[in-house]
């Protein structure tokens, strides 16, 4: 790595002592010889094991479940379903008043998504949990499921999850979050070139080193600690206490020390049904994802469906630009309301362009639900503008870098979200690549600044 | 059937922390009794080395060695509120609620120290190694071990801080989406190198050079750590990584690492980083959070780079052998 401190030279001082000094992480040695404590290395006497049972099926409704021989098999401490969770029915983002609550801890009467959690079952090893787990009997009716976003938001299609009422998230601003800014339709009438594209992405696993997962122990005095590698303390904390009807103070949390989140850890999954046992049990509590949990039941980063339409002039001016995207939250809201918003606040990208119409959509399908990853919101709409951008540059036949360098935004240039653009780099970025990949561009375009024009 | 090269260019920015539900983070500082420094927070290290990052910014603020100063995080029964480490956020929101919190214990230690020598507390500076000197006079001084001492056992002073950092929420603007959804942007510009073989339709990312502008290095190593591997995973999402490899289709998704693709070491690109620093205004001695955006730009600019090595655009991710394979076929079948 290189630090290129000729750029913005005149906007720093080099006068600290801490800041800027390559110290050793005080925690790496314990990382590297395996002396680092994480959440799975408590332990403690009479500690059971959590397994659940899961729906083999994508959308279904529950006739019946019948957990008589599971509880007698040996081993077995406790098993729970769905009329033991005080407050089943949640959504995490009700902290900060973003509804409905959406979701079950435990499903009752429905699943919506192949892998939701139906029964917990407490057991004194791992295995005893795992064997009585595959004697619990559910009676499934299975219904039609819905995959497809696009099929989703068709009239009559299956609805997926009925606290919403319709396959989309409903915002304040109606069926999307909306961004409008210029006239985008004045912009495609007299641009040069109009180019539509459609751009997609699957889900990606966070694949943390450390599977989730937290130890619960009752503490003798009516508390609960909860030993967690969540990524937002309080934030698990205050929705445990909101799902198991227990105050705040009869919650302790102590994590900080995780192996990996990339975004997989925020939401509240495990704490909430390990303290619930731990409550009914007695005994401390191990609940903590196989590897299978991880890739397939742990929320990963949306699908996006991305739709970008630009005008652009042959002088390689954008004149307009109309984003659509689509995020593919599967059965449950968990972040992606917010991620879909996030990308709201994103587009059309570092640049500056006069008419500007975004719409992003949070769509409901029968698959596990995704939620926040490492550049939610952003990320995969980076890929579609940085592609169509390219497309774009090929199009009036110009060069890809020096393309950018003309529609790059710079201090003082209103976003579409109307912030005036602060701190921008985006130029001097492109210069520097320009001289390391040795991607020759004008001259003009290496004497750009990324400060206020005229300034 | 041959294998060609092609190259491809992305340029990105990416917000710092995401202020449409309030964006708080709180810290405490207080020294112990013989001038070392504890940290206090709910915030969670992710493996990124954030107690190392709050350690330091806590030093530099206070005016002592780095070593001086223990970070305890993530005990809901002792650290004050955070919202939690993402969203690029850590650094910056609680680097500037201790930079908060260490400034306000500064500023007792100082008291307590100018009580000591006799002058104004105005007058005093730090040495950055544990003393506390006179301006101009830099041989009248006092060690911070002393003067924590003194704080403890002869002034009943506690030299201690409260910090708290809040960004405040942004609703939308409901028909114009007026709002403001983060706080300062990071940028980058990378530029990849990819050989495709058009009989396999396997790609070899050959180089990957990365220009990141991160407002500032608060230490350059961890930045290097972080911004290489964020460069390692975009790879790997741009190529390899999904749980559903036939999306929308429910079906083939991987159950372990021998099922979910990677790359292994061998497929890793030769990655050259190069970083900028144009300190934000808001930042901790001016850093903007790059965790997020480091993985972004490789993504389009693989897959720019394959599409100028064989000429067919991967629109959907991840860029599979199958997919190029199934686009130059397409190509290739095309009436002209």
């Amino acid at each position: 790595m290189e630090l290129r401190k000729s750029y913005f030279a005149d906007q720093r001082k080099d006068d600290l002592h801490e800041i800027g000094q390559p110290r050793p992480r005080s925690d790496s040695p314990g990382h590297v010889t395996g002396k680092t404590a994480y959440f799975a290395d408590r332990n403690f006497p009479g500690m059971v094991h959590l397994k659940m049972v899961r729906s083999p099926h994508h959308h279904a409704r529950i006739r019946s479940i019948d957990i008589s021989e599971a509880e007698k098999h040996p081993g077995v401490v406790k098993v729970l379903t769905a009329k033991d969770v005080p407050h089943n029915v949640y959504t995490i983002l009700i902290l900060i008043q973003i509804g409905p609550e959406d979701e079950t801890v435990l499903a009752d009467g429905k699943v919506r998504w192949k892998g939701e959690a139906v029964v917990a079952v407490l057991a004194e090893t791992e295995r005893a949990a795992q064997e009585a787990a595959a004697k619990v009997k559910v009676d499934y009716e299975v219904l039609p499921a819905v995959f497809d976003m696009e099929e989703a938001l068709k009239p009559g299609a299956p609805i997926v999850n009925e606290y919403h009422g319709q396959n989309y998230y409903l915002y304040d601003s109606g069926e999307c979050r909306k961004v409008r800014f210029g006239d985008v339709e004045a912009g495609f009438a007299g641009a040069d070139h109009v180019l539509e594209q459609t751009y997609q992405s699957s889900p990606i696993e966070h694949a943390p080193t450390e599977t989730t997962g937290c130890v619960v122990a009752p503490e003798g005095n009516d508390r609960f600690t909860c030993y967690t590698n969540t990524q937002a303390m309080f934030f698990t904390l205050d929705n445990t206490s909101i799902i198991l009807q227990m105050p705040g103070n009869k919650l302790h949390f102590v994590g900080g020390t995780v192996g990996g989140g990339f975004g997989g850890k925020v939401d509240v999954i495990v704490e909430p049904i390990a303290i619930l046992g731990a409550k009914l049990t007695g005994h401390p509590v191990s609940f903590i994802y196989s590897r299978e949990e991880e890739m397939q039941i742990s929320s990963p980063r949306a699908a996006e469906k991305v739709v970008i339409k630009d005008g652009v002039m042959k002088d390689g001016r954008i004149v307009a630009r109309k984003v659509t995207g689509y995020t593919d939250a599967g059965a449950y809201s968990r972040h992606s309301p917010y991620g879909a918003q996030k990308g709201a606040g994103h587009y059309p990208g570092p640049y500056t362009i006069p008419n500007v119409w975004i719409d992003t959509y949070c769509v409901y399908t029968n698959r596990t639900p995704s939620s926040a990853m490492r550049g939610f919101g952003v990320t995969i709409g980076d890929f579609a503008l940085e592609v169509q951008m390219d497309k774009l540059a090929r199009l009036i036949g110009m060069d890809p870098l020096e393309f950018r360098f003309i529609n790059a935004y710079r201090d003082g240039d209103m976003k579409a979200h109307r912030q005036p653009t602060e701190g921008a780099a985006l130029i001097e970025c492109m210069q520097e690549a320009s001289r390391a990949a040795n991607w020759p561009v004008a001259e003009k375009y290496l004497a750009m600044s990324s400060y206020a024009k005229g300034a | 059937m041959a294998i060609r090269r092609g190259r491809g260019v992305a340029a990105i920015n990416y917000p710092t922390g995401m202020n449409l539900g309030g964006d708080p983070t709180q810290a405490l500082v207080h020294s112990t009794p013989t001038g070392n420094f504890m940290v206090t927070l709910s915030s969670v290290d992710l493996g990124q080395g954030m107690k190392q990052i709050m350690a330091q910014i806590c030093a530099e603020t206070i005016g002592v060695p780095t070593d001086r100063v223990v970070v305890d995080t993530a005990d809901t029964d002792t650290g004050p509120h955070c919202m939690g480490t993402f969203a690029s956020r850590g650094t910056h929101r609680a680097g500037n609620a201790v930079i908060q919190a260490a400034r306000e214990a500064r500023q007792v230690m100082l008291e307590v120290a100018a009580e000591e020598l006799e002058v104004n507390a105005s007058d005093l500076e730090t040495d950055g190694l544990g003393n506390i000197l006179v301006k101009g006079a830099p041989q009248k001084s006092i060690s911070i071990f002393d003067v924590a001492l003194s704080a403890h056992f002869k002034r009943g002073r506690s030299i201690s801080g409260r910090g708290m950092f809040l960004i405040p929420r942004s609703y939308p603007e409901k028909e114009t989406g007026a709002m403001k959804p983060s706080t300062c942007y990071a940028h980058a510009c990378t530029v990849a190198e990819v050989e495709v073989d058009d009989e396999t339709g396997e790609v070899t990312v050959l180089t990957v050079k990365n220009v990141f502008e991160i407002g500032r290095a608060l230490n350059p190593k961890m930045v290097e750590q972080q911004l290489v591997g964020g460069s390692w995973m975009g790879i790997s999402h741009a190529l390899y990584e999904t749980t559903e490899p036939y999306y929308p289709s429910r079906d083939h998704g991987g159950t372990d690492f021998n099922q979910y693709l990677m790359p292994g070491p061998g497929d890793l690109a030769q990655t050259e980083i190069i970083v900028l620093e144009r300190p934000s205004a808001d930042g901790p001695y001016g850093a903007k959070g790059p965790g997020e955006m480091c993985a972004n730009p490789q993504i389009p600019a693989v897959a720019n780079a394959v599409f100028d090595a064989v000429g067919v655009r991967i629109d959907t991710l991840p860029i599979t052998p199958e997919r190029i394979l199934r686009a130059l076929k397409a190509q290739a079948g095309a009436p002209n």
